[in-house]
């Protein structure tokens, strides 16, 4: 108990004394996950919404790749990116391994299935005679698919939630692929699991609190424009 | 409405994308107890501020250390399994092996020392005493120096440890601790994690002060034949930086202040026999 509390008032101490390291990790977990979502949600809602819209032979198959690709287990995702971006990889002339770029592609990775799901699922909730009705009102393809869109925006709002949710909390990719190297990829996560190592469980608890208010702040920020545009 | 905070995104992207072509950058890999101890957070800056190169340090067990770098996805280790690292020389995928510095295991347990083995000055005697005791004993299981060491006394021992009593962690050194506290058993470990665990753990050290408990350093550079792009001058003159007088003495200095007595005893420039 004395350790829970020594861990909130290091959580404190560490924040108001201005602790360099934790305000730099803090920003790169923010800046690598925030990143990774927001390629997600530029990769996974166009997919998504192509899924629900339209026919193709095979569309079960990889509506259900879209599916499972939502619970893609990190740590696999971490393996398969190392290998790929290893030097001796097919990327490896990028010399992208161990820099918070590997770390946003393996999240991307992890994310864009979660958005583009969560898109599928909310673009298929709007009725399909609304969309017919659009067309016969004289609207073109785009307008109709923006339409839609617009309409399924509050559940697209719960998919960011869920995809930055995914990223910022996993370890296993950032581990693997970022190396948890000072000062350059070490994250919130990472940072926990090393601290924790050392045997400083107080500043592991300062970070996983500041984990948890991050996380907690970002979704509030996201509910309050949901609900917002949900009227009362 | 997403377009403006796409953008954005984008922008940091390649914000935080380093250039594609970076030639100055030295991948050590290495042990966690390394970087654990904190040493590398003192070594890595200083050899950065002296060489405007960028170490990339990665930690973690020895064996895959070793095997990253023979594979040229490192172009310099720091490591502590002589055994391993003689056979990747033999092989010629890691070059110019040195020792470095050292440090100690201590084979620690409960206060209540079921096995009776306080004092003993032989570890391998006192493993044969925790396995007639069939006192539990907590190994790491995961391929690190620590691991590989304690592999080899139990050998020596003539014993094959598989039963009930004999628990394997795979975690690092600090988890391992605590495991080890929690079944109130016996483990392996190295005095620096020990000394940062101490206050957490009521577990005791046991036996310490034999010389098969030596956990010898060395570091060794990358054959450029292993793969493509390895950085070999970055690598050799990382090994030159950390076997150089100067940071030697940071070693000898390193964790005086905090635990009132050096976690590593710098050795540049001797050989395996002069420690063993």
């Amino acid at each position: 108990m004395d350790l829970l509390l020594g861990g909130v008032r290091q959580a404190v101490t560490l924040l108001l004394a201005g602790d360099g390291e934790v305000w730099a990790i803090l920003w790169l977990s923010l800046a690598v996950s925030g990143s990774a979502t927001l390629v997600s949600l530029a990769v996974g809602i166009p997919a998504g919404t192509a899924l629900a819209l339209v026919r193709f032979p095979g569309r079960g198959l990889v509506v259900s790749a879209v599916n499972a690709g939502m619970g893609l287990p990190p740590v696999v995702v971490g393996l398969f990116v190392t290998l790929v971006l290893w030097r001796s990889g097919p990327l490896g002339g990028l010399e992208l391994l161990y820099t918070p770029a590997a770390i946003i592609v393996a999240q991307v990775v992890i994310a864009a299935p979660i958005v583009a799901g969560m898109t599928l699922a909310a673009v298929q909730q709007v009725p399909r005679e609304f969309r017919l009705q659009l067309l016969a009102l004289g609207a073109s393809r785009v307008q109709m698919v923006w339409v839609v869109l617009r309409e399924a925006r509050l559940p697209m709002l719960a998919a960011v939630m869920a995809g930055f949710g995914g990223v910022i909390s996993e370890i296993g990719a950032s581990l693997m692929v970022g190396g948890n190297v000072k000062g350059r990829t070490r994250t919130l996560t990472t940072a926990m699991v090393l601290e924790t190592g050392k045997g400083n469980f107080d500043v592991a608890i300062a970070l996983s609190l500041l984990l948890l208010v991050l996380v907690f702040l970002v979704n509030w920020a996201l509910t309050s424009i949901q609900q917002r545009h949900a009227g009362p | 409405m997403l377009v403006r905070p796409l953008v954005a995104g984008l922008g940091l992207v390649c914000l935080v994308a380093p250039a594609a072509a970076q030639s100055r950058v030295v991948i050590l890999s290495t042990t966690t107890s390394t970087q654990d101890s904190g040493l590398l957070d003192v070594l890595v800056p200083m050899f950065e501020r002296k060489t405007g190169s960028t170490v990339r340090t990665i930690a973690v067990g020895t064996g895959q250390a070793l095997a990253l770098a023979a594979r040229g996805e490192a172009d310099v280790t720091l490591a502590h399994a002589p055994d391993v690292e003689r056979r990747y020389i033999a092989e010629g995928k890691l070059l110019n092996r040195r020792l470095v510095m050292y440090n100690d295991l201590v084979v620690v347990g409960p206060e209540a020392d079921p096995a009776r083995i306080r004092g003993e000055k032989s570890a391998v005697a006192a493993l044969r005493r925790i396995a007639d005791a069939r006192a539990r004993f907590v190994s790491r299981g995961d391929g690190s120096g620590t691991n590989l060491l304690e592999l080899k006394l139990w050998r020596l021992a003539g014993l094959t440890p598989a039963r009930s009593w004999y628990i394997e962690s795979g975690q690092g050194m600090g988890a391992t601790l605590g495991l080890a506290d929690d079944r109130r058993a016996y483990t392996l470990a190295d005095r620096a994690t020990y000394l940062a665990f101490g206050r957490r753990v009521a577990l005791r050290v046991m036996v310490e002060g034999d010389r098969r408990l030596l956990n010898i350093y060395s570091v060794l550079e990358v054959d450029p034949a292993n793969g493509p792009r390895v950085n070999a001058a970055g690598g050799r003159a990382f090994a030159e930086f950390i076997l150089s007088a100067e940071i030697q003495q940071v070693i000898r200095d390193f964790g005086v202040e905090k635990f009132g007595q050096p976690m590593f005893v710098p050795i540049a420039g001797r050989t395996d026999l002069d420690v063993q």
